[in-house]
């Protein structure tokens, strides 16, 4: 109370007026007008772009695609020509990372063998993305009975273990082992993941004032699944689905180990690693080498999906 | 400079020395391209017992400035220069601990949502003891019990008592607001800052929380910063303004002679374009007090009395046209689950019957659930109405289906509440607009695309904007797209549900003069769902009042507003911010 009253009036009662140089008022709700477009997607695309974990596994992924398409390219020597006189030998000039117990090539049988486990890995998740989606969007999407009856079957399908259940059809459709038939041993008891997964993001997207509004402008109830509701859910199956592809790797790899995925017959890095493992200690890198293709190959995938998923979502791209 | 005549009650009363002192204040968020400031060199000077209202825009930095006294910014935010001198200490110089001491204990906060501010696992009781603990006003136990019984009964709750053990989800918004101000007022602080404590609560249920703030805080002599975007209320609640408009302070004084004498082209701005100014302007305007005509004045560009007279006088000639929409005894019921296996009928609408002649805009007016958007939409036909009728144009909607129903959705569009929810983030705005025209299949791909530039064109939208996403534009221009949207097919009939009230007043005031021309230019019929009554005065020729599902009074805007008949209608009117203030001489 130390102030007189006479400056406490003046302090209560001026009227300060900024000066408008300091302040320039700008329109009302301007549009920035040059900007770039950007939506979620081609958000996603720019940030991926400049991180290097991105490119490292795009890179080996798109190798990994040339070499199962093109194995020629690779190797001259033919894998299934293999020379018993050459069993077990160490690397050599004609075979850089040695020969397995039959006298195969390793480096040969590792190139042919990538088609197969890639094969099988998109295959798998083809047919897992399709029940999926299918279950989970019109679960979500048209509620009541279709989601009761639709979940309760993915909910069926995901009490089965899905690996367990594959061994099962493997043991029983002996004589039709291939890469189609295992895809589908694989794929068929994994996708109830992916359905949960999109039937919530459905359900929350479905309440949008978007899909309100499209309603109301006379839209019909397909297209807004389809052209409103699924582009904006689909991000997080687009993660799991990538990740999901190196599992299914790994679950053919895994099938072929224990002698119920593809015959011997068939080149693939898990019924290689299945047969050098009796030789484990006399040549244990007739082992490693293919171990580490299906391991740099999964990982791939993985570092893909989660780059992917650090892209999609905007909270974590602030965080960065 | 001759002193207005202050008009003012409040201001004779426990009138001090300076309780806050804010100098230079510097305030900058840590971004990826550098230090961005927030709040560039503020001044302001709080006296005991005194209230001082920060009125701005989202984004101006009056939260930021409140936030920084007790240093409560988020994280990134820091402050980069000035002082803050709160009863002769800068606070800025503060350590944690000290500061500690300086919440709660000398300086109050009540938070903008009283919805998430209150943990919703604990008992509210425990939560209020908590605070008198944590700033020693008692000690745990009974104390505490008794105490913050007393704190909950100040606060105006009644059955203070049984209410202690209740957790926040059985509080209503206004109980939970109410036991938000008994926390901040608990240890009667020196200081209270409140940052928009009512805005996301009902008018009525505002009116009385601010009154009772008022009240406790004049007992006290404790000072208040206010925080608020509405200029009316501001004005009503406080002796002081101080206008913040991009980080800075651009006017501050007294608030009556602030709004009779606007000086800063911004405040200017908000003075012509707050809804509940105007619509104590427009009803002064045929009485006696002079209030400053700013239709022409530079930099404003919208002045809502301007707007809503020239609307008013174009409307007045449709009000006599054949109805475009009549409602008749309109009733829904929700089957409310109640428990296991039962459920319990619950009246959202209760046969509600009103009719809209070609070319006027009609408001329905309520509180939140009042039922008012479940109208909205059962005339859409988004939902089907338990008994009652909906006749469009000589149709009743009961009977439209198929290819009927596409034609009539054709004649009826929405425009809705908002704007970031409306569109879809993944068409650009050019297939945004566009959508109605390829569901309908109007047009070749060439003609749509000539639609949508002319309709840009008429909401005042760039050309360049039809490649943009939605998360690049702000909210009027989000909410401009779907008013294009809406217009795309050439309605007759625009459903308006609280299309305009998650807008800043300024973008508000350019959306409803636009929608006001818009109406003219194509012979629109509005249905206007509102909670805010002061918009309504502006933009509609009849308003129906609803209320717990029921419509209590439907009448002209002249009528209603001059003449209410009916108590609540007249509680509704009292309530609008700004109404309370004495304008003139």
């Amino acid at each position: 109370m130390e102030n007189s009253p006479n400056s406490r009036s003046s302090l209560s009662e001026t009227h300060f007026v900024a000066s408008l140089d300091e302040t320039p008022l700008q329109e009302t709700d301007s549009v920035a007008e040059d900007s770039r477009p950007s939506n979620l997607y081609i958000d996603a695309w720019r940030d991926v772009r400049s991180r290097p974990l991105f490119w490292i596994s795009g890179v080996f992924i798109l190798l990994i695609i040339v070499v199962s398409i093109f194995p020629g390219l690779f190797t001259q020597i033919d894998p299934r020509l293999c020379d018993l006189g050459q069993s077990n030998a160490g690397p050599s000039a004609a075979h850089i990372l040695g020969t397995t117990k039959q006298g195969c090539d390793v480096y040969a049988r590792i190139i042919f063998g990538t088609s197969t486990s890639l094969t099988v890995g998109i295959l798998a998740t083809i047919i897992v993305t399709i029940i999926g989606v299918i279950f989970g969007a019109l679960g979500g999407f048209f509620g009541r009975w279709v989601d009761a009856i639709l979940s309760r079957i993915g909910d069926i399908f995901f009490a089965i273990p899905y690996f367990l259940a594959a061994v099962v059809v493997m043991s029983v459709f002996v004589q039709y082992r291939n890469v189609f038939v295992i895809a589908l041993a694989i794929g068929a008891f994994a996708w109830p993941g992916t359905a949960r997964i999109l039937r919530g993001q459905v359900l929350s997207v479905k309440n949008a004032d978007y899909v309100t509004s499209a309603t109301a402008l006379g839209v019909g109830k397909f297209t807004i699944l389809w052209r409103h509701v699924l582009p904006n859910s689909i991000a997080p199956v687009i993660v799991v689905t990538t990740i999901g592809l190196a599992g299914a790797i790994v679950a053919e790899a895994t099938l072929s180990f224990l002698g119920v995925g593809l015959p011997p017959s068939v080149m693939s890095w898990g019924n290689d690693i299945s047969a050098a493992q009796r030789d484990l200690r006399n040549n244990p890198m007739t082992l490693v080498w293919p171990s580490i293709a299906l391991t740099s190959t999964v990982l791939a995938f993985v570092v893909m999906g989660e780059v992917i998923r650090d892209a999609l979502d905007p909270k974590a791209r602030a965080r960065r | 400079m001759s002193q207005p005549t202050l008009n003012n009650p409040m201001d004779d009363r426990r009138i001090g020395a300076p309780l806050l002192e804010i100098r230079d204040l510097q305030v900058a968020f840590a971004t990826q391209s550098g230090m961005v400031p927030a709040v560039n060199g503020v001044d302001l000077t709080l006296l005991q017992g005194e209230t001082l209202a920060i009125v701005g825009e989202s984004g101006s930095g009056k939260t930021t400035t409140a936030l920084s006294v007790i240093n409560l910014l988020p994280g990134a935010a820091q402050i980069t220069g000035g002082s803050i001198l709160f009863d002769g200490v800068d606070l800025t110089k503060l350590s944690e601990k000290e500061l500690e001491k300086v919440r709660g204990k000398q300086i109050g906060f009540v938070p903008q949502d009283p919805m998430s501010n209150l943990n919703p696992v604990w008992r509210i009781g425990f939560q209020v003891e908590e605070t008198l603990v944590a700033n020693g006003k008692a000690t745990r136990g009974k104390d505490a019990r008794a105490k913050a019984i007393a704190v909950l009964e100040q606060a105006g709750l009644s059955d203070a008592k049984d209410r202690m053990r209740q957790y926040p989800h059985q509080f209503s918004g206004g109980m939970r607001q109410r036991v938000l101000i008994g926390i901040g007022l608990s240890s009667t602080p020196k200081l209270l800052i409140a940052d928009e404590p009512t805005s996301a609560l009902d008018v009525t249920v505002q009116r009385v929380i601010l009154d009772h703030l008022a009240k406790l805080t004049a007992e006290s002599g404790t000072s208040v910063l206010f925080i608020t975007h509405d200029l009316g209320l501001a004005a009503e609640r406080a002796q002081k303004l101080v206008v913040m408009y991009k980080g800075r302070v651009v006017e501050a004084g007294p608030s009556v002679e602030l709004l009779q004498n606007p000086q800063h082209p911004y405040t200017k701005r908000l003075v012509a374009a707050a809804p509940s100014l105007a619509s104590q302007r427009l009803q002064r305007s045929s009485t006696t007090i002079s209030t400053p005509d700013l239709r022409n004045d530079e930099g404003v560009d919208v002045d809502l009395v301007a707007t809503a007279e020239d609307r008013a006088a174009r409307a007045a000639k449709a009000l006599t046209a054949p109805p475009a929409v009549q409602v008749e005894n309109l009733t829904r019921v929700f089957q409310i689950s109640s428990g296991k296996l039962r459920s319990e009928p619950f009246t959202a609408v209760d046969s509600v019957s009103f009719s809209i002649a070609k070319g006027t805009t009609t408001a329905l007016v309520g509180e939140s659930g009042s039922g008012k958007s479940t109208v909205a939409r059962l005339v859409l036909k988004l939902d089907e109405p338990t008994s009652g009728r909906i006749v469009v144009d000589g149709r009743d909607l009961a009977d439209t289906k198929g290819k009927d129903l596409l034609a009539l959705r054709r004649r009826m569009q929405p425009v809705f509440q908002d704007p970031f929810g409306s569109l879809d983030p993944l068409y650009n705005i050019g297939s945004t607009i566009a959508e109605p025209l390829v569901a309908h299949r109007v047009g070749g791909r060439r003609e749509q695309r000539a639609r949508v530039l002319e309709l840009l064109d008429q909401v005042s939208l760039p050309k360049k904007l039809v490649d943009r996403y939605p998360n690049e534009l702000s909210g009027g221009q989000r909410q401009r797209v779907a008013i294009a949207r809406a217009l795309a097919l050439k309605p007759d009939i625009v459903v308006l549900d609280e299309a305009v009230s998650a807008l800043d007043v300024l973008v508000q005031a350019q959306i409803l003069a636009l929608l006001g021309e818009l109406q003219s230019e194509l012979d629109l019929t509005y249905l206007f769902i509102t909670h805010d009554l002061a918009v309504v005065r502006l933009i509609a020729d009849n308003v129906c009042v609803m209320r717990k599902g029921k419509i209590v009074e439907a009448a002209s805007t002249t009528e209603v507003f001059d003449n209410p008949r009916e108590q609540y209608t007249q509680e509704l009117l009292a309530a609008i911010p700004g109404a309370g203030i004495k304008l003139g001489v």
